[in-house]
Order: structure tokens, then sequence, then C-alpha cells
């Protein structure tokens, strides 16, 4: 491999470390807000019954 | 808070752009290895920001220990969690730089030796954190994160300390640097560490999130489908 190779091959890993652990974080809200909605209608459900008692 | 993310994200990203264009193209070609000497931008200012990331998960780990701040608890494991991604990037890129100037990947040389002790350390640090359920697992990681600090400067002063293949650090090592060189490694460290107080910022609004969901969760399991507490 070319200097200009091991150049390229370094700035590319850094940024894929770098967008990897991104996705980790995008994928982890997209989990959470999942959750976040399940807790909702379990709580409008938990209400209805309720309110019907 | 919002409104200021997305700006500084536009603002952090065309400063990130614009310190890749002055690595690859703005600053001068070293004479000696070329353009593989450019590694050293992205390669050095990981390192320093991976060291301030650790420092701040030491100040935050000490304040919990005082304190039992939950922030401060957050604050650190944000700081540790980033700082691994960062050093794993220096862990790298060192190789790559390596292999064609020493012409080796590898060697167990101080610096490197040390270095890996670190980024271990910090991964123990994030194991812990992950898959520890005891309530004093906090107070735990705070303790390790403090001995894991002491790590940073023998890291930082090995090459001074001991013989090692590793050049001279920049700043304050007795080495020379051109003037553009330094501004463009400066530069890069900017950009880096505006990039890094970023995805600090959104891992630890992901964090309090997190938490504040396994509260609802907690709440949620005390109470039965008529909605009355148990």
């Amino acid at each position: 491999m070319s200097g200009n190779g091991y150049l390229f091959a370094a700035y590319a890993v850094t940024w894929i470390i770098h967008i990897t652990y991104l996705g980790t974080i995008v994928r982890r809200y997209k989990r959470l807000q999942g959750e976040i909605e399940a807790l909702k209608e379990n709580r409008s459900q938990v209400l209805g019954v309720r309110s019907q008692g | 808070m919002k409104k200021l993310f997305p700006i500084l994200g536009v603002l952090t990203a065309i400063l990130l752009s614009y310190a890749l264009y002055m690595a690859l193209i703005g600053a001068p070609t070293e004479k000696t290895m070329g353009n593989v000497q450019r590694i050293f931008y992205y390669h050095v200012p990981s390192a320093w920001t991976a060291f301030i990331l650790f420092f701040i998960n030491f100040g935050a780990s000490i304040v919990y220990l005082i304190k039992r701040k939950p922030a401060a608890d957050i604050v650190a494991l944000v700081s540790a969690e980033v700082g691994v991604v960062f050093c794993t990037v220096v862990l790298v890129t060192g190789p790559i730089w390596a292999r064609p100037v020493w012409g080796i990947w590898w060697t167990w040389d101080m610096r490197l030796t040390s270095t890996l002790v670190l980024w271990l350390i910090y991964v123990s640090y994030l194991f812990l954190r992950r898959f520890s359920s005891s309530g004093e697992t906090p107070m735990l990681a705070a303790a390790l994160a403090v001995l894991g600090a002491l790590c940073v400067p023998f890291v930082y002063f090995s090459i001074w300390i001991f013989r090692t293949q590793h050049p001279q650090p920049v700043m304050g090592g007795g080495g020379s640097i051109d003037p553009r060189m330094l501004h463009v490694l400066l530069l890069n460290w900017l950009a880096f560490s505006c990039f890094a107080y970023l995805v600090c910022w959104s891992r630890y609004r992901l964090e309090r999130l997190q938490r504040d969901v396994d509260q609802a969760h907690a709440m949620e399991s005390l109470m039965d489908p008529r909605g009355s507490v148990r």
C-alpha cells in the first residue's frame, strides 16, 4: 500500500468508528421512543380502566 | 436548547470539513514521511480529546463519590463512553501510521502498551456499567474511574520517562513543529472537541431519558391493571 493508501485508510477508519458510534446512539433513541409510546399507551389504558371504575 | 443543537451541529460539520481540507491539502507535506504524516492531524487530536474526556470522567466520578449526584454519574458515564471511542481511533490510526514509517504495525513500546492498558481500563468500566445491575454499580464504577484516570498522565509522560519508539510530544516536549502544521493540528483538535461535545450532549440526553423511562417502568410495575397501587 502507498503512503496515500495508508492516509486514506486512517481517515476512513476514523469516520467509520465515529459514524458507527453515532449509529448506536440513534438506534438507542429509536428503541427508547418505542418504549415511551408503549408506556403512554399503557398509561392511557390504565386511566381508562380507572375512569370506568 | 433544542434549537441550539442543530445550529451547533451544522457549525461543527463545517468546522470538521474545513479541518479535513486543511489536513489533506492546506498543511505542508512533511519531507521525510510524505503524505502519510497527515495521519498526525487525526491521531494526535483524537488522543488529546480522549485524555480530556477521561479527565472529565475523573472529575465527575469524584463529584459523584462525594455528593452522590445522579447528573455527575451520567456525565462520568458519557465522557468515558465517548473517550473510549476517541481512544479506539488513536489505537487504530497509530498502527496504520506506524506500518509505513516504522515497518511494523505494533511494538510493545511503553507509550503504545500504556495506551492499550488505558483503553482496556475504560472498556472494563463500560462493561461494569453495562452488565452489573447492583445498586452499588455507579459507586464501584466511580472508584474504578478514579484509578483509571491515574493512568492518563502515565500514558502522556511515558515517552519522557522511558526510551520509546514513539515520537516526542508536539506540545511541551522539546520537539519542534512547523507553525503551519501546528495551526492545522490545533484546528483539527478544535473541530474534534466540538464534535465530542455534541456527541456527549446527545448521549447525556439519551441517558437521562433512559433513566426516566426505567423509572416509569418501575412505577408501572407497581400498579395493577385497575390502576391502584399494590
